[in-house]
C-alpha cells in the first residue's frame, strides 16, 4: 500500500519547525506504524537526507518510550494501543497521515517527533514512591491485600508513562499519570504512611513543571493506550483534599 | 593467523568464591566482605550503567548505603529499560504453596535446568535470595497478583512442577522495574545519585589496571564527556539483538560490554543463546523486531500442528484425531511445559518437517479452545486477557476464535561477562549484574529466573560484595586529566568521526538485518560445524564492507539515531564473531546450545562433560584476531549431572 | 495555588451559583400562578427574615455570597485558562477532540458569554434600565413587556443564554463532583447521568417562561 506522510520536522529545539510531506510506496499492512517509519527513513538516508528522529523501543507497547501524534492523536486512532503497537491494517491505501510530536510545554522537543519528558520523572521523584530501602522489608505475607484493592492498584499501576494524557488533554494537564501513581500506591496498605505527603508534593511538582489544570474533559483516558480510569483524577482530588484537611490538623 | 585459531590461555579462576557447605557460603562471604566505613561511603563514587531490574535495584541501594552514585542509561527515562517487558513472572522459593518448594529444590531445578552449566554457589545464593526479593517488591508496592483472602497468588512456570512464580497479571517485569525506578528516583531526591538519561557508554577507562570510569556520549548534544569512580557497574543487559531479530527493544546492545571485553574484562559463554517458544512469527521483511507471548500460555494452551505435511485448512476445520499434540506426544511428563530450549527445537523440527502453519510455514498453533471450554471465557480472560489483546493487535486474529501461531526467536542470552562471586570481572573495579554477566544460568535459563537474578544482584548481592572491592582498595582520586581519560576520551571521538567519514551507500540497518540473518542461519536453534565456518567467513566480510560502505547521515555534535545505532552495529560485528567461535569450538550440545552433531539418538541434546564441564571465557587480543580461552571448570558436588529428561 | 486547589475553588463557587439557581428557577415559574404570585414572591424576597434583618438584607447577603462566588469562579478560571495555554505553547496542526463532550470544549467560551448575559440581564430585569417596562416591583409586567413577541431580540438572547448555561451546568456538575473527589468508577456513569438529567431540568425551567410569555400563555 501506498500512504502520504506529513511529518513534523524540527531540526533542534531552537528551530521553528515545519510539516514535510513524504510518500512511502511500498508499505504492508502488515507493518507497524514504527516500521513505516523505519522504512521511509531508510529512504531519506539512502536519498541523502536526516532521516526522522522518534523515540521508539520495546516495540511491544511497554517501555511507553514511543511518543507521536498520529493524525491528531496520540498514539494514533487504535483505542488501547500503543504508535509500536498500531498497524497499517487500520489505514487505508493511499491515505494521507500527519505525525506530530506530543505537545505540551512540559515536553520540550528535541528533535523532530522526540520530546523531552523529563518532567514525569521528576514528578516521580517529588513523591511517586513507598520509601522502603533495600533489606528493611517483613515478610510478604505479613501484611494481605484485599483482591480489589489490589487489583485496583494495579489497574493504575498499569501506566507505561509515556505521556499521551498530556499530548490529549486540552489543558496540557497531567493529571492522568499523576492520578495513577496516586492511586497505585494509596491503594495498598504499604502506601498509607506517606500517602498525604506523596500527593501534596507530586502535586506541587506536577504545577511547577508546567502542566496545566484538569477540566475532566475525559480526553486523557481515551487516548491512555493502557486504558487508565479517569477515576484515578477523581482519586487524586480527593487524596489531596484529604491531605490537606490533615495537614490543618496537625499544624 | 586465523580467527579461528585461538589459543587457550590459564585456567581462569574465582577467587572469591566461597567453599564449604552450600547452605552456608553465602553467608560466610557476606561476612568475608569488608565492610567500608560510612563516613568513606560518601567519599566514593560508583558508576553504574543500565537502569533495569539489576542496573536500577543496584543504583537505589548503592546510595541507601550511602555511596555517591551515577546512573546512565541510553532512553529518555531509567524506567524504560527492557526488564519492563518481561511478562512472565519472578520465582521465589516462598513454598507458600505447601507443594514440596524450597530454596533447595529452585536451586536444584535451576542447575538442572541450566544443563549442569552453570556454578553451583551462584545459584544456590540466588535461591536463597529469591524469597527476600518478594519481600522487597511487596514493601516497595509491587502490586502483585492476589487471591481472594489476600494473599499473594503464585503459578507453575515452564519447566518447573512447583507453583513458585510471583506475578502481575502479564506485566511483572514493568511492575517490578517500577519499584526499582521509584526507588532509584527516591534517591535522585535525596542527591544520593546523579541521573545521566540520554548518555551512552562508549569506553570503559581503566587506570593501573582497574576500571575507574567510562566515557559517554550525551545523546542529544552529542558530547563525549569520561566520568570517573571508584568503581564501575555494567547492567546493560544481553546481546540478543546481534541476531538483529529478537525480543529485545530496538535500543538493547552489546556496547558497554564490548568495550570493557575489548580493555580486558573476558566474555563467558557468548554461545549460550536463548530460543524463546512463544512467540509471534514474523510477518514479512519490514519486521524490526518480534513480540514475546509469556510462556505462562503454555500452562493452559496446547501446541499442535496438523498430522499432514501441508495442511492449509483452517484450524478450526482440522478434526482432533488429525492434529499433533507434538510436546505431549513427545514429553508426556511436562507436555506443553517443557523448558524453552526443548520446546523451541521441537517447534523447528515439525516446521522442518514441513508441518508448520503460518506465511512460510515457520508457526505453530497454541490453542485455547479446551482451556475456553473447561474454564470459561471470563476465567481465561482474567488470566490472560492483555496478551490475548496484545496478539489480536499484531496479527488481526482473536484468539479466542482462532488458535494463536507462534513460532521461536531470540530471547535471552546466558552468556555475557565473566564475573567472580562477588559479580566482579577480570578488570578489577568492574563488577556486571544481570543480563549482562554470564553466572547463574548456565546454558540455559528457567522462566520466570530472569527478573529474579536481576534483582538478586541488584538489591542484594552487588551492594554486598562491591565493599570488598572498595574497602581493599580505599578512596583514590583519578585526575580529569590522567593520560588514560584522555586517551579513551579520544579513542572515542576518532571513532565517531570515522564512522560519519565513511560515506558508503549502505544503511546501518541493511547492515544489521546481514549480519541477524548469518547468525539466526548458522548460529540459531541449531548449529552445525559447517554452518559456522561459514558464518565465521561471512562476518568479518561483512565488518569489513561496514567499516567501507556504512552511510551515516548528519553530524557527532547533535541527537543522530543513525550514530547511536551504527556504534553498536560496529560492535556486533565483532560481537558475531565470537559467538560463532564459542558455538564452533564448543562441540557438545547443552541447554540453548544445540550442535546437531551432538544428540541422542532421540534427537535430544547429548552433552559432553567429560570434555566441556567448563565456562570459556574469551579474552580480547584484538579486532578479527584469534581470541585465548581461559576455562573455568565447573564442579557439581550437589546436583550430579545428568541427561535431562522432561520425558 | 495549586490547580487542584483551583478547581476545587471552582466546585465549590459553582455549586454555590447552582444552588441559586435553582431557587431562581422555582421562583421564575410563579410566573404560571399570576401576576400577583410573581409579584408577590418578589416583595417576599425582600423582606425574608424581617424583623432580623432589615428589609432587603437577606437580598444583599444573596448577592454579596453571588457576587464573591462569581468573582472567586472567574478569577480561578482565567489562571487555569492561562496555565492551560502556557502548557500548550504550540497547538496541533491537525488535531479533533475524540471525546470531550460539546459542553467541555465551551466551558470557557460558555463562561464568557454568560457572564456578559448576566451583566445585561441584571441591568435588564434587576436594576430595570434595559427594561422596556422598567417599573421596580412590577415583576409580572417587566417580564411580560421583555418578552413580548415585539422584544423577540431580548427573548432570543436570554434563550442563548440560558442554552449556554446548560452546557455549561451539564460539564460543570459532573466535573465539579470529579474535583471534590466523589466519581469512582462504580459512579461515575450515574454522576454523568445525574449532571445530564439536571441540566436539562434546568434549561427547561427558565425556557418555560420566556416561551410561554411569547406564546401568550401567560
Amino acid at each position: 500500500m501506498k500512504v502520504h506522510l506529513k511529518v513534523w520536522r524540527q531540526r533542534s529545539a531552537g528551530d521553528p519547525g515545519k510539516i514535510v510531506n513524504y510518500d512511502v510506496a511500498d508499505a504492508s499492512p502488515d507493518m507497524s506504524f514504527l516500521e513505516l517509519l523505519d522504512v521511509l527513513n531508510e529512504q531519506l538516508v539512502l536519498a541523502g537526507e536526516d532521516p526522522v528522529a522518534f523515540d521508539h523501543d520495546c516495540r511491544e507497547g511497554i517501555c511507553g518510550a514511543c511518543s507521536m501524534v498520529i493524525d491528531g492523536q496520540p498514539h494514533g486512532p487504535e483505542k488501547a494501543t500503543t504508535t509500536c503497537q498500531l498497524h497499517l491494517r487500520h489505514f487505508r491505501d493511499g491515505d494521507t497521515i500527519t505525525i506530530e510530536p506530543f505537545r505540551a510545554g512540559a515536553f520540550p522537543v528535541i528533535k523532530d517527533l522526540v520530546v523531552d519528558r523529563g518532567a514525569f520523572d521528576r514528578i516521580i521523584q517529588a513523591g511517586g514512591y513507598i520509601s522502603a530501602p533495600t533489606g528493611a522489608a517483613p515478610d510478604a505475607h505479613a501484611t494481605p491485600v484485599p483482591k480489589d484493592h489490589a487489583d485496583r492498584a494495579f489497574t493504575a499501576a498499569a501506566c507505561i508513562g509515556c505521556g499521551a494524557c498530556v499530548a490529549a488533554c486540552p489543558n496540557g494537564s497531567a493529571s492522568l499519570f499523576l492520578g495513577a501513581k496516586i492511586t497505585h500506591l494509596g491503594e495498598l496498605p504499604q502506601g498509607q504512611p506517606e500517602r498525604d505527603s506523596r500527593v501534596t508534593a507530586m502535586v506541587a511538582q506536577h504545577d511547577a513543571e508546567g502542566f496545566g489544570g484538569c477540566t475532566n474533559t475525559g480526553e486523557c483516558a481515551v487516548a491512555c493506550p493502557k486504558e487508565i480510569p479517569l477515576d484515578v483524577i477523581s482519586q487524586l482530588n480527593r487524596d489531596y483534599l484529604a491531605a490537606r484537611k490533615a495537614r490543618r490538623r496537625s499544624a | 593467523m586465523s580467527y579461528l585459531d585461538y589459543t587457550v590461555g590459564a585456567p581462569v579462576v574465582d577467587r572469591a568464591a566461597p567453599d564449604g557447605p552450600i547452605e552456608t557460603r553465602w553467608e560466610r562471604r557476606r561476612f568475608g566482605v569488608k565492610l567500608v566505613n560510612p563516613a568513606n561511603k560518601r567519599k566514593m563514587h560508583i558508576i553504574v550503567v543500565g537502569t533495569g531490574l539489576a542496573g536500577g535495584s543496584a543504583a537505589a541501594t548503592l546510595a541507601e548505603l550511602g555511596y555517591r552514585v551515577s546512573s546512565f542509561c541510553y532512553q529518555d527515562s531509567p524506567r524504560r529499560a527492557h526488564s519492563i517487558a518481561a511478562q512472565g513472572g519472578i520465582n521465589a522459593a516462598k513454598n507458600y504453596r505447601n507443594d514440596g518448594d524450597s530454596v533447595y529444590r529452585l536451586f536444584y531445578d535451576t542447575v538442572k535446568g541450566g544443563d549442569f552449566r552453570a556454578r553451583e554457589s551462584n545459584v544456590h545464593r540466588l535461591a536463597e535470595i529469591s524469597r527476600q526479593i518478594i519481600d522487597q517488591c511487596v514493601a516497595q508496592g509491587v502490586p502483585f497478583a492476589r487471591e481472594y483472602g489476600g494473599l499473594l497468588d503464585n503459578r507453575s512456570f515452564g519447566g518447573a512442577q512447583v507453583s513458585r512464580t510471583f506475578y502481575a497479571r502479564g506485566q511483572t517485569g514493568q511492575q517490578l522495574l517500577l519499584g526499582a525506578y521509584q526507588a532509584l528516583e527516591r534517591q535522585i531526591d535525596a542527591g544520593g545519585v546523579t541521573m545521566y538519561p540520554r548518555h551512552e557508554m562508549l569506553e570503559l577507562i581503566v587506570v593501573d589496571g582497574h576500571a575507574r570510569g567510562i566515557v559517554a556520549r550525551d545523546l542529544i548534544t552529542g558530547e563525549i564527556r569520561s566520568h570517573l569512580g571508584d568503581a564501575v557497574v555494567l547492567a546493560t543487559g544481553g546481546y540478543g539483538n546481534v541476531f538483529y531479530l529478537s525480543t529485545n527493544a530496538k535500543g538493547c546492545n552489546v556496547t558497554a560490554n564490548w568495550r570493557a571485553h575489548r580493555k580486558g574484562a573476558y566474555f563467558a559463554n557468548p554461545c549460550y543463546t536463548q530460543i524463546h517458544p512463544t512467540c509471534i512469527p514474523v510477518s514479512g521483511e519490514h519486521q524490526s523486531k518480534l513480540t514475546l507471548m509469556s510462556e505462562s500460555l503454555r500452562n493452559d494452551g496446547r501446541v499442535w500442528v496438523p498430522e499432514r505435511k501441508g495442511d492449509d485448512r483452517n484450524p478450526n476445520d482440522i478434526p482432533e484425531g488429525e492434529r499433533d499434540y507434538f510436546l505431549e506426544r513427545q514429553y508426556p511428563a511436562f507436555g506443553n511445559l517443557v523448558p524453552r530450549d526443548i520446546a523451541s527445537r521441537a517447534a523447528k523440527n515439525v516446521c522442518d518437517d514441513g508441518r508448520g502453519v503460518g506465511p512460510g510455514g515457520l508457526g505453530v498453533y497454541l490453542d485455547f479452545a479446551e482451556v475456553i471450554a473447561r474454564l470459561g471465557r471470563p476465567a481465561v480472560a482474567a488470566k490472560y486477557g492483555n496478551l490475548f489483546q496484545m496478539y489480536q493487535r499484531i496479527t488481526g486474529e482473536d484468539p479466542y476464535q482462532v488458535p494463536m501461531r507462534i513460532y521461536p526467536a531470540v530471547h535471552y542470552t546466558m552468556g555475557g561477562l565473566w564475573v567472580d562471586y562477588d559479580l566482579q570481572s577480570t578488570v578489577p573495579g568492574l563488577f556486571v549484574i544481570g543480563e549482562a554477566n554470564f553466572s547463574d544460568h548456565g546454558a540455559n535459563r528457567l522462566g520466570a529466573s530472569a527478573l529474579m537474578q536481576g534483582l538478586a544482584d541488584g538489591y542484594f548481592v552487588l551492594p554486598n560484595t562491591i565493599g570488598e572491592y572498595l574497602a581493599t582498595n580505599g578512596h583514590i582520586q583519578v585526575d580529569q586529566d590522567a593520560p588514560e581519560v584522555k586517551q579513551a576520551e579520544a579513542d572515542v571521538a576518532e571513532r565517531i568521526d570515522t564512522l560519519l567519514s565513511i560515506g558508503g551507500e549502505r544503511t546501518v540497518d541493511s547492515f544489521h538485518r546481514e549480519l541477524g540473518h548469518i547468525m539466526w542461519e548458522h548460529c540459531g536453534m541449531e548449529r552445525t560445524d559447517a554452518g559456522l565456518r561459514k558464518a565465521l567467513d561471512r562476518i568479518p566480510e561483512l565488518r569489513n564492507e561496514f567499516w567501507e560502505n556504512v552511510r551515516i547521515p548528519g553530524t557527532g555534535v547533535e541527537l543522530n539515531q543513525s550514530l547511536e545505532r551504527a556504534g553498536r552495529v560496529a560492535d556486533f560485528l565483532e560481537l558475531g564473531e565470537l559467538l560463532c567461535l564459542d558455538a564452533l569450538h564448543r562441540t557438545e550440545s547443552c541447554g540453548g546450545h544445540f550442535r546437531a552433531e551432538s544428540q541422542t539418538p532421540e534427537g535430544e541434546a547429548a552433552r559432553d562433560d567429560a570434555s566441556f564441564t567448563y565456562a570459556a571465557a574469551w579474552e580480547y587480543t584484538g579486532r578479527g584476531t584469534a581470541p585465548i580461552l581461559h576455562k573455568e571448570d565447573l564442579v557439581f558436588e550437589h546436583v550430579t549431572p545428568s541427561q535431562r529428561s522432561y520425558k | 495555588m495549586p490547580s487542584v486547589l483551583l478547581k476545587y475553588v471552582m466546585a465549590v463557587t459553582g455549586a454555590i451559583m447552582l444552588l441559586y439557581l435553582v431557587l431562581h428557577m422555582i421562583g421564575n415559574l410563579k410566573i404560571f400562578f399570576g401576576p400577583e404570585a410573581l409579584d408577590g414572591y418578589s416583595e417576599w424576597l425582600r423582606t425574608l427574615l424581617e424583623p432580623a434583618l432589615p428589609r432587603t438584607g437577606m437580598l444583599w447577603i444573596v448577592r454579596v455570597v453571588l457576587a464573591v462566588s462569581v468573582v472567586a469562579h472567574i478569577v480561578a478560571a482565567i489562571v487555569l485558562a492561562r496555565r492551560a495555554r502556557a502548557a500548550r505553547p504550540v497547538r496541533y496542526a491537525h488535531r479533533q477532540p475524540v471525546q470531550g463532550s460539546y459542553a467541555a470544549r465551551t466551558m470557557r467560551w460558555g463562561g464568557v458569554i454568560i457572564a456578559l448575559f448576566v451583566v445585561y440581564h441584571l441591568l435588564d430585569l434587576t436594576a430595570g434600565t434595559l427594561n422596556p417596562n422598567g417599573v421596580p416591583g412590577a415583576v409580572y409586567d417587566n417580564v411580560a413587556a421583555d418578552f413580548a413577541p415585539s422584544h423577540w431580540y431580548a427573548t432570543l438572547a436570554y434563550v442563548i443564554a440560558v442554552v449556554t448555561v446548560g452546557f455549561h451546568v451539564r460539564h460543570g456538575v459532573w466535573s465539579a463532583l470529579q474535583t471534590i473527589g466523589l466519581s469512582n468508577a462504580a459512579t461515575q456513569h450515574a454522576l454523568k447521568t445525574f449532571a445530564l438529567v439536571f441540566a436539562v431540568l434546568l434549561t427547561a425551567g427558565f425556557l418555560a417562561v420566556p416561551f410561554a410569555v411569547t406564546f401568550g400563555l401567560v
